[in-house]
């Protein structure tokens, strides 16, 4: 790896996060070079750039983020530039560049949704897993919850509109959400913790 | 054919016809290669790959099947934009980004029936002679692309992808590209970015189809999960046979994906053009909420125009004479309604009742778009938030009635003057909501008194202009 870790670092603030402690911290392994290698396989010679996404997804899967390590080590994988890596995990909303919770909740709050109760349903998750809805703003729009088991972000549509309202836990998505079901489903996942 | 059975509550309507979701939700149909074998699946692949790629294009293109994503443009003419005598390779891109809001017919494609896609896909890269394609793939169908994948290898263990396809010494190559939660990446050029890994930014027409110059700088055909699914519809039923189906500029099935202020909302496929929204709102989806009416209807994904339910529009009849009509009575075809000043899109139909406040979906709409926006084009990068602050002091009744009309006009100036399609897209709604409903746009205002101040810090600072004597 390269030695420019500083100038990243100050490029990519990562936000400390009480849900660190649920993903292992980002290391290079043999084996997720091994599987790197074979994403960048799948994309013609001399385009190993278009790999940068599928990288992307298996560092964030694993670790929850992207961190500055990480995206130095994208862009070697990739044969680009860290700016140039930094640049797109910068311009997607499904890219992190702060830990989430064990538990990370997305509600969806587009105009379907709304229309059957999105925001509601999005304060009542608020409240029920005790994250102030205010901590989520425009520059940091995911909350993480103290003790790093949920974070909860608002997002837009999650493409199941006549089902609505809509969330996602992880990668599941629940629809047709009601009150008593966000009650159930809280405590479904508390369990599994 | 056996009878099918669907899930309890998931039932077609009688005046549904499933093709593309015949099997969605049905009971013991899972997504494996087995289930749809057994059903008659890569049936019409077999039969396909025996034919030539030309004869192909010119079944797809007698059939009319015009695109799902939203343009509708004709499936088999964008097929023949790529050049003559071409001989870089050439791509095909499967555009899954479905992310228009009210739109979610690819969800239950890729989810529940994925080999009905490939072989689709498969029968499209074989006619434009493609031997490496992708489907990109929203983010947030982490599940789907698990399913997908699993579905690719079955495939090419099956030998309908991979090298020497059925013997027909035809070799093609599928991967699954995932997307990361960006509306943008659904423009097809800015899909081609995405993929090659860099910033999705759309680009700069001409060439108006990435056809000509695309992916890689090759000829790339972009094209969405249901256009995929209805070519193999096509070569199933034969070009002519499927022209002959629903209405003669939009042939065959469409589906309908209805969301809001409905009593059954949900996904409904539907002969193109054998109902009105009308049926489709009372009879499909059982009218209103209890005690409520319909106010207002977006009829094609959230970036088309919002229609008012009590709008009198102007129709023609055969003989030529003008009779008028509401949006109810408009047929459920792609061009129907863009006759009167909206599009039909992706078949997402958004109702709203009643009890709804206009302002308050525009605020809703402003900020998808103001979120969405790539940052390319600074009229679309600073008129987004502009509208968002506009609308939301509008609803927060702080706004003057001037608000309104900036309002407008900001839309007005974003609209045609960016690189890609989002610039309409996030214009119309606004210019539709603030001229259709502009009473209540104005009922939320109040005239500001340029003498009054009217907070602290005016109330403050007029105090140096006011003379103590």
């Amino acid at each position: 790896m390269t030695e420019q870790p500083d100038a990243i670092a100050a490029l990519a603030e990562t936000k400390p996060s009480p849900g660190e402690k649920y993903y292992p911290p980002f290391k290079v392994t043999p084996e997720l070079t091994k599987k790197a290698k074979a994403y960048i396989a799948m994309y013609p010679k001399g385009r190993e750039q278009s790999a940068v996404l599928p990288l992307i997804h298996l560092v964030q899967e694993k670790h929850g983020y992207i961190c500055p390590q990480s995206v130095l080590w994208i862009a070697e994988m990739c044969q680009s530039t860290p700016i140039h890596v930094q640049g797109i995990v910068s311009f997607y909303p499904g890219i992190r560049t702060s830990c989430p919770g064990k538990w990370h909740i997305r509600v969806c709050h587009t105009i379907a949704c709304a229309l059957s109760g999105g925001e509601e349903l999005l304060s009542y998750v608020c409240e029920k897993i005790g994250i102030d809805p205010k901590a989520m703003t425009e520059e940091e729009p995911m909350a993480v919850s103290a003790d790093g088991l949920w974070s909860i972000e608002a997002v837009e549509c999650l493409a199941a509109c006549g089902f609505g309202p809509n969330l996602m836990v992880n990668d599941a998505l629940y629809s047709q959400m009601d009150q008593a079901k966000v009650d159930d489903l809280i405590e479904e996942y508390s369990k599994k913790a | 054919m056996s009878e099918i059975t669907y899930k309890p509550g998931h039932e077609p309507h009688l005046r549904e016809t499933r093709r593309i979701f015949r099997n969605i939700d049905r009971v013991g149909y899972d997504p494996s290669i087995a289930c749809f074998i057994k059903d008659g699946g890569y049936e019409t692949l077999k039969k396909a790959i025996k034919m030539e790629p030309a004869a192909i294009i010119d079944e797809v293109k007698k059939s009319g099947l015009r695109g799902r994503g939203g343009a509708g443009f004709p499936t088999g003419v964008k097929w023949t934009f790529i050049p003559k005598g071409n001989t870089k390779p050439v791509y095909l891109v499967c555009n899954c980004d479905e992310s228009e809001p009210g739109t979610f017919k690819d969800r239950f494609i890729v989810h529940q029936d994925p080999h009905q896609l490939l072989e689709g896909m498969i029968i499209a890269c074989y006619a434009v002679q493609a031997h490496y394609a992708i489907i990109y793939m929203r983010e947030e169908f982490p599940e789907a692309a698990k399913i997908v994948q699993r579905a690719l290898a079955e495939a090419e263990k099956n030998n309908f992808l991979g090298k020497n396809i059925l013997g027909s010494g035809y070799d093609l190559n599928i991967i699954l590209h995932r997307g990361a939660g960006a509306y943008i990446c659904g423009e097809e050029t800015g899909l081609i970015n995405s993929i090659e890994g860099v910033r999705p930014y759309p680009r700069i027409k001409p060439p108006f189809f990435p056809a000509a110059i695309g992916l890689y700088g090759c000829p790339t055909i972009v094209n969405n999960v249901e256009s995929l699914c209805q070519v193999r519809q096509v070569l199933m039923r034969g070009g002519e046979a499927y022209a002959a189906d629903g209405a003669t500029r939009s042939p065959g099935t469409r589906i309908i994906g209805v969301s809001g202020d409905v009593q059954r909302p949900g996904y409904y496929e539907i002969i193109s053009g054998s109902i009105t929204y009308g049926d489709l709102l009372y009879e499909l989806c059982g009218g209103p909420k209890p005690g409520r009416s319909f106010k207002a209807i977006i009829p094609g994904g959230a970036s088309a125009k919002v229609m008012r339910c009590d709008e009198v529009l102007k129709g023609r009849n055969p003989d030529g004479s003008v009779r008028k009509m509401t949006i109810f009575d408009v047929p459920m075809d792609l061009d129907s309604i863009a006759q009167h000043g909206s599009m039909s899109g992706s078949g997402g139909v958004i109702v709203m009742d009643d009890s709804r406040s206009m302002p308050e979906m525009l605020r809703n709409l402003n900020r998808f778009f103001a979120w969405e926006s790539c940052g390319q084009c600074t009229p679309c990068r600073e008129g987004n938030p502009w509208m968002l602050k506009l609308s939301t002091r509008i609803c927060q009744g702080k706004a003057s009635p001037e608000d309104v009309d900036l309002l407008k006009s900001v839309a007005d100036n974003i609209c045609g003057r960016t690189v890609c399609a989002f610039g309409e897209a996030c214009a119309w709604p606004v210019q539709a909501f603030t001229t259709k409903f502009r009473e209540e746009f104005l009922a939320l205002t109040r005239p500001i008194n340029a003498f009054k101040p009217h907070n602290p810090e005016a109330a403050e600072a007029r105090k140096y202009l006011t003379r103590e004597d």
